[in-house]
């Protein structure tokens, strides 16, 4: 029995490949594991002497870094209500409605929001955001964010809607239902599963980026956590670790539960698709 | 049957309305409005800040200088980084890896394929500044896993960031980044008939033949989807900046970065906008290439 022997050997092989490359994998992320968890961490990794919450009790007792928390919190739900609505009323009309030329603004959308990335357009948005006199503003951050994911979610929300039977809609006004009423009582109960997705990615995308707040927003009482964890340093000019490893683990959470929840509720491969 | 319109056009317009103003405001108008201002000496501070004068070429003249377009820190060394950086990062790195990655996932036991998994999907999406700390002290010199792990080998150790500035960044990007490629072949081997496979094995093919000429061919779509998706993800990607602020001498300083440089540290709005104009050339190629064949072949398109 040579042949099963062999396979075997080859599957043991894959089998160690694989298990190695996770390690590989896991090893950048390892001290971001262990470093919150240890009262005296540094750079260097090192088993904490004694498991320690403390450097979450200094996280949470910083005025500061509570404040940057608060501030992401307020860019990210502004800008998911803003994408969630607008992209649902529009992907609807453009599934449903019969406004001429419909397809080609979907086209047209989709080559605009590849092409004006954030490294191409942080200038004309830097000079939009100045000429309305909204920079250093909640709102700035909020409308650039919103207007940028917006193709892609009406996109996959358009997709989404497509696929749904125009008889659930139609039955309703048959019935004697207004267009609205069909909207918000037939198909927006159908379409939730797709705009909890599109609800998901936006807050993922909005709540961990750098850059666009990173150059509209001044004052640090409106700096969203992304920006601020540059500010532990000490006077020094050294990073406080214990510090930068529990926030940046408390930071990283609702962005793990988020993935946990996509995963378990529509498997991850759907989601994967669609970060950009 | 009749299908009859289920909004009136009214209705869909003003279904339409808030979409069209935010992406007519942040993504079509600073799409226009980087062209004209490549084309003026605006800057952030002074006078030419509220009345900038027309300069026509002037700006990408300055890009294409040929005396200086080589040099450390300026637009053609960015251009050609960032080209080298895209074509081992994403082309080589990502994909490669991805389809490695996917590929073993195939025949690997459920609780190492879940391992596997997990860790690369968590490199992708914890935010990147997480990120960019990690890594920061994953390579630190003195205490730094890696040089932890070198030296226990017996190996020398490195300081990465000082001395492989660019090696550094490529294989943090292809680390970030092969999460995207290994789920999409993932689901393109999943799409393959098991039937086809165990033929083969009855066959005797090898692991490597199966990948060959039976995988990648039936993938073909799928793998093309992803070099162009990445390619325009990395092309555009500014986390690099966060493990090394461009640097050091510049070594660094992918076009995103270059672009941010210019237009936010060097105040030089013009020839920033410039900047944007020829990346959103590049992307734009990109784009009307993918968007082709996502039309032609909607099946196998996502």
């Amino acid at each position: 029995m040579q042949v099963p022997v062999q396979v075997y050997v080859r599957r043991m092989g894959f089998s160690a490949i694989a298990a190695i490359l996770g390690v590989v994998f896991a090893l950048p992320l390892i001290w971001f594991i262990s470093a919150p968890f240890n009262a005296r961490a540094e750079l260097g990794l090192a088993i904490p002497q004694a498991f320690s919450i403390s450097n979450f009790s200094a996280v949470f007792q910083n005025t500061f870094a509570m404040r940057a928390l608060l501030n992401s919190l307020i860019q990210a739900f502004g800008g998911v209500i803003l994408v969630g609505v607008s992209a649902t009323l529009a992907a609807y009309a453009l599934s449903r409605s019969s406004i001429p030329g419909k397809s080609a603004v979907t086209y047209i959308l989709l080559l605009f929001s590849s092409v004006v990335s954030g490294s191409a357009a942080m200038v004309p948005i830097f000079l939009i955001i100045s000429a309305a006199g909204l920079i250093n503003t909640h709102l700035a951050v909020i409308l650039v964010f919103a207007g940028g994911l917006l193709p892609t979610a009406m996109f996959i929300l358009r997709d989404f809607i497509d696929a749904i039977p125009r008889s659930y809609e139609e039955s309703a006004m048959v019935a004697g239902a207004s267009p609205l009423q069909a909207f918000f009582d037939v198909a927006l109960p159908v379409i939730r599963p797709g705009i909890v997705v599109v609800v998901v990615w936006a807050f993922v995308n909005i709540w961990g980026s750098f850059l666009i707040p990173f150059i509209l927003l001044r004052s640090d009482n409106l700096m969203p956590a992304s920006v601020a964890i540059y500010s532990f340093y000490s006077e020094a000019g050294t990073p406080v670790v214990t510090l930068l490893a529990a926030y940046s683990l408390i930071y990283s959470l609702p962005v793990i539960a988020l993935y946990l929840f996509v995963n378990w509720k529509f498997g991850f491969r759907f989601f994967g698709g669609i970060k950009s | 049957m009749k299908t009859f319109s289920l909004l009136s056009n009214r209705a869909g317009a003003l279904f339409l309305a808030p979409a069209a103003a935010l992406i007519g405001v942040f993504v079509i108008i600073p799409f226009f409005w980087v062209i004209v201002v490549s084309f003026t000496n605006r800057t952030l501070l002074g006078s030419t800040a509220l009345n900038p004068d027309f300069v026509g070429f002037q700006n990408y003249i300055a890009l294409f200088n040929p005396l200086t377009f080589f040099s450390r820190g300026q637009f053609g060394f960015s251009l050609i980084l960032t080209t080298q950086f895209v074509l081992l990062s994403a082309l080589v790195g990502q994909a490669l890896l991805g389809l490695i990655l996917a590929w073993l996932s195939q025949t690997v036991s459920p609780k190492i394929k879940s391992f596997l998994q997990t860790a690369v999907i968590a490199a992708w999406i914890l935010p990147e500044v997480v990120i960019g700390f990690a890594w920061f002290a994953f390579l630190d010199f003195d205490n730094g896993t890696l040089n932890m792990i070198l030296r226990g080998l017996g190996l020398p150790p490195g300081d990465w960031l000082l001395q492989n500035p660019f090696w550094v960044i490529v294989v943090f990007n292809t680390w970030r980044g092969a999460a995207f490629s290994m789920m999409l072949f993932n689901s393109a081997f999943q799409s393959i008939p098991p039937s086809y496979f165990q033929a083969a094995d009855v066959a005797g093919a090898s692991s490597l033949q199966k990948l060959r000429d039976i995988a990648l061919p039936l993938i073909k779509g799928h793998v093309v989807t992803d070099l162009i998706l990445i390619t325009m993800w990395t092309f555009n990607v500014f986390t690099p900046f966060l493990l090394t602020n461009g640097g050091p001498s510049y070594r660094t300083e992918l076009l995103s970065i270059y672009t941010y440089r210019i237009a936010f540290k060097d105040f030089e709005f013009g020839k920033g906008a410039a900047v944007g104009v020829i990346i959103m050339l590049i992307n734009l190629a990109f784009a009307l290439v993918y968007l082709r064949m996502a039309r032609k072949k909607p099946a196998e398109a996502d």
